[in-house]
């Protein structure tokens, strides 16, 4: 077989690397395609349970640590940016700005999760966990107007925030390992300007994960305070 | 195998099948071929496991008293068919099977573009299905396979949350097949094979892997959300916690309606390639036969709701998702319209893979005009939950899907095994299988019209003629199914070879060997002509002429 036989990556069912790097990409987007769809469900139920349950979402909303979230957010985006780096890295061939890159992310990452961990503790001690301890005694503030809500229904805001931002969590674990893993490789050398497929895909994800968070941020810390 | 009935004059080719015997060069082979053969295998047993509790459904309702089972069990019995049949057979049955074999071999590749994420989503199909039947052996789970809360959070006392995570990781297997198919499709066609020259079963295939990525997703967070609400009290669907039932039903059916075109339109583009093999004749109006299938696969995701038309939507909402579901119709029609207007006068020969194309278009017409009737809220609010909608979806998914697959597997098992079947045996079984599965399926419709309700385990003594008669249909098509089964493995020792083309069928599939070998081409064909071109394709002299009797 006449395969361009330079490159160790080339798998033997493609023409050239062009057509598998072609292919990786698409593979990736339609990935994130899923995700989107997979988490659209969440948001979904989420929109649906906001508008009829203003107030209670409103109150659940006020008891979230918007200098926490606000924090985090900012984590994330910084986070982007050194994917960003680790890219260009990559197609420049400078292996340790690339693993300085990779490594720096994944702290960023590991930090959100700390952040998030503290904020989850803080729901454990003020009882706002659903299930049989959950209380909620808090009112609305709708500009210094006490409106009391139905604890039930502040339940299924938090709720929805423990799986919402769960599963985000869950992907970001994922990334976490996702991008040591690449960086592991990359620190090997397995990558060149040549073949940097798996850097751009992971990437991609991880991008995505923080343009949910994007949406999470103002869904749930941001919107539902003022009337 | 089966070494022993080749020609002493014949040296066996390398080819996928002899290359390679250990397990070893099974279980951890990328070649989409190979994978194809594991899922056919696989989905056969889970086809199998459906087919007996099917067999005991009807078996109770022989007679109007719970004699065999008692409601609790009658109960698992059901929802056991209906989650292996709907999960672990229908939705993967043409496309891993007959798509993962033919996808690469149409459209002149050496594979999928990712061969080890395709062996990967048969794993996951296997530890679904293993947890399925450990769920199952410890107990099982009661709640249909549509999984209805608050039932299925807060009243059922069985193994919901593992029949859920068995059904959320065989998605996965589900969406990890249509992302393959997506990725093969567009960026490794052979060179001169554009869009508008793709055989119709990689259109209605394309078109399926769009809803498995668009629709998959969703049954997944749907199942998460029912396991977080049993096992952690959060209140998303029960509305002794505030949450909204309804809500479940429409994540649920968001993947769940567009699930019956993942099953059917794979089974089209099947009857599409029969069709025009078996009159000789250019598939009529292709581009509407192609797009119909995006058409399907678009229309599909906007009807979702006419499941709810009793759960207490609103008139308006209800409206609108009647007319979307009259509009998912057209496309349905204007294939049936087309595959018939190919027939006329065409050259026609009564192969068994043309059988099973005539019973798919006669079952999916009755399957699908049904299913206008169910579009029409005054009737749907009448026959909700009787047998009308048991007869209607099995019209579409046993009449329309196992036909389909079954015509398929028999004018590919040449190309799969390398050894034709003999044609007398399946003729015969293609007949059991049509006459069985009307006498099964149509009483039920007239069981359900006169106000015969779905699960449950008694009826009035007035019932019972008709659900005798359902009976029998079904010990019938068991029959039908069953030859297949046998005569199809003894073909693979004793059939007589096959050749390359023994249909004279267009194609790339059938310009290789068969079985092709391992990378499929010796040389990656050229494309040149457009699908279909049956006048330059010479008619195999005798059609049946290398077939066994």
């Amino acid at each position: 077989m006449e395969h361009e036989a330079h490159n160790p990556a080339l798998l033997h069912h493609f023409a050239d690397a062009q057509q598998q790097k072609n292919a990786a990409s698409l593979g990736m987007w339609l990935f994130l395609v899923t995700e989107i769809m997979f988490f659209g469900g969440m948001f979904c139920a989420y929109l649906i349970y906001r508008l009829t349950y203003f107030n209670a979402f409103a109150a659940g909303s006020q008891q979230l640590s918007i200098a926490l979230g606000a924090f985090n957010t900012a984590v994330l985006i910084i986070s982007s940016v050194t994917v960003v780096l680790a890219v260009k890295a990559a197609e420049a061939g400078k292996r340790k700005a690339l693993v300085t890159y990779l490594v720096i992310t994944v702290l960023l990452g590991l930090t959100f999760l700390v952040v998030k961990g503290f904020e989850y503790r803080e729901k454990f001690e003020k009882h706002h966990v659903p299930g049989s301890t959950f209380q909620f005694t808090e009112t609305f503030d709708d500009n210094g107007k006490k409106i009391p809500v139905n604890p039930k229904q502040a339940e299924l805001f938090f709720s929805l925030y423990f799986v919402m931002t769960g599963m985000h969590a869950l992907h970001m674990i994922i990334g976490c390992g996702l991008f040591s893993v690449l960086a592991v490789l990359a620190w090997k050398g397995h990558y060149t300007p040549a073949y940097f497929t798996p850097i751009e895909n992971g990437g991609l994800y991880w991008h995505l994960v923080d343009i949910i968070w994007i949406y999470l941020f103002p869904l749930l810390y941001l919107i539902s305070r003022h009337s | 195998m089966a070494s022993t009935a080749i020609p002493a004059n014949q040296t066996p080719k390398l080819n996928y099948l002899n290359n390679g015997h250990s397990l070893k060069s099974w279980l951890l082979t990328t070649d989409h071929k190979r994978i194809a053969i594991l899922y056919l295998i696989s989905v056969t047993a889970f086809f199998m496991l459906g087919g007996f509790f099917a067999m005991l459904i009807r078996l109770e309702l022989l007679t109007p008293q719970g004699d065999l089972m008692q409601a609790d069990t009658y109960n698992k019995v059901f929802t056991t068919h209906g989650i292996v049949m709907v999960f672990f057979f229908l939705v993967p049955v043409v496309p891993a099977i007959l798509g993962n074999f033919l996808v690469p071999l149409m459209i002149g590749a050496k594979d999928l573009a990712f061969p080890r994420i395709n062996l990967l989503s048969w794993y996951l199909y296997v530890i679904g299905g293993a947890i399925f039947l450990h769920c199952m052996l410890t107990g099982g789970i009661d709640t249909g396979w549509t999984f209805y809360t608050p039932y299925s959070t807060a009243g059922s006392n069985t193994n919901v949350v593992e029949a859920g995570l068995a059904v959320f990781i065989a998605g996965f297997s589900s969406i990890f097949t249509g992302l393959n198919f997506i990725v093969t499709v567009h960026r490794m066609r052979a060179p001169g094979l554009t869009w508008d020259r793709l055989p119709l079963f990689i259109w209605a295939n394309y078109a399926t892997s769009l809803i498995m990525i668009l629709g998959t997703p969703v049954i997944a967070i749907t199942m998460v959300l029912v396991a977080a609400e049993r096992l952690f009290h959060l209140g998303i669907f029960d509305p002794s916690l505030g949450g909204d039932p309804v809500l479940f039903q429409h994540l649920f059916w968001f993947y769940s309606h567009p699930a019956v075109y993942i099953m059917i339109l794979p089974s089209m583009g099947v009857i599409s390639e029969l069709i025009a093999c078996f009159s000789r004749k250019r598939v009529f109006g292709y581009n509407f036969v192609a797009m119909s299938s995006v058409a399907i696969a678009v229309f599909g995701f906007l009807v979702w709701a006419h499941h709810l038309f009793v759960a207490g939507i609103s008139l308006y909402a209800a409206l609108v998702f009647s007319f979307l579901s009259f509009l998912v119709g057209v496309p349905s029609a204007v294939k049936v319209f087309n595959w018939t207007a190919t027939l006329y006068k065409g050259s026609i020969s009564y192969a068994t893979p043309m059988l099973y194309a005539f019973g798919f278009i006669g079952l999916f017409t009755i399957g699908g005009l049904t299913g206008l009737i169910l579009a029409t809220i005054g009737i749907d609010v009448h026959v909700t939950d009787t047998y009308f909608v048991i007869a209607h979806f099995h019209y579409v998914m046993v009449g329309g899907v196992l036909m389909g697959y079954l015509g398929g597997l028999h004018f590919w098992w040449p190309k799969i095994s390398g050894r034709m079947y003999p044609e007398g045996w399946a003729k015969l079984s293609a007949l059991f299988v049509f006459v069985g599965f009307n006498l099964t399926f149509f009483p039920q419709f007239i069981l359900g019209y006169v106000g015969m309700p779905r699960r449950y385990w008694q009826y009035p003594p007035e019932f019972q003629v008709l659900n005798v008669l359902s009976t029998a249909g079904a010990s019938i098509l068991a029959v039908g199914y069953l030859l297949p089964m046998i005569y199809l493995l003894w073909s693979l020792r004793y059939g007589p070879i096959a050749e390359a083309n023994p249909w004279g069928a267009a194609g790339l599939e059938w310009q290789t060997t068969s079985p092709p070998p391992t990378f499929n081409f010796d040389e990656t064909p050229v494309v040149t002509w457009e699908a279909y071109n049956y006048e330059e394709i010479p008619a195999p002299k005798e059609l049946e002429a290398p077939v066994a009797r």
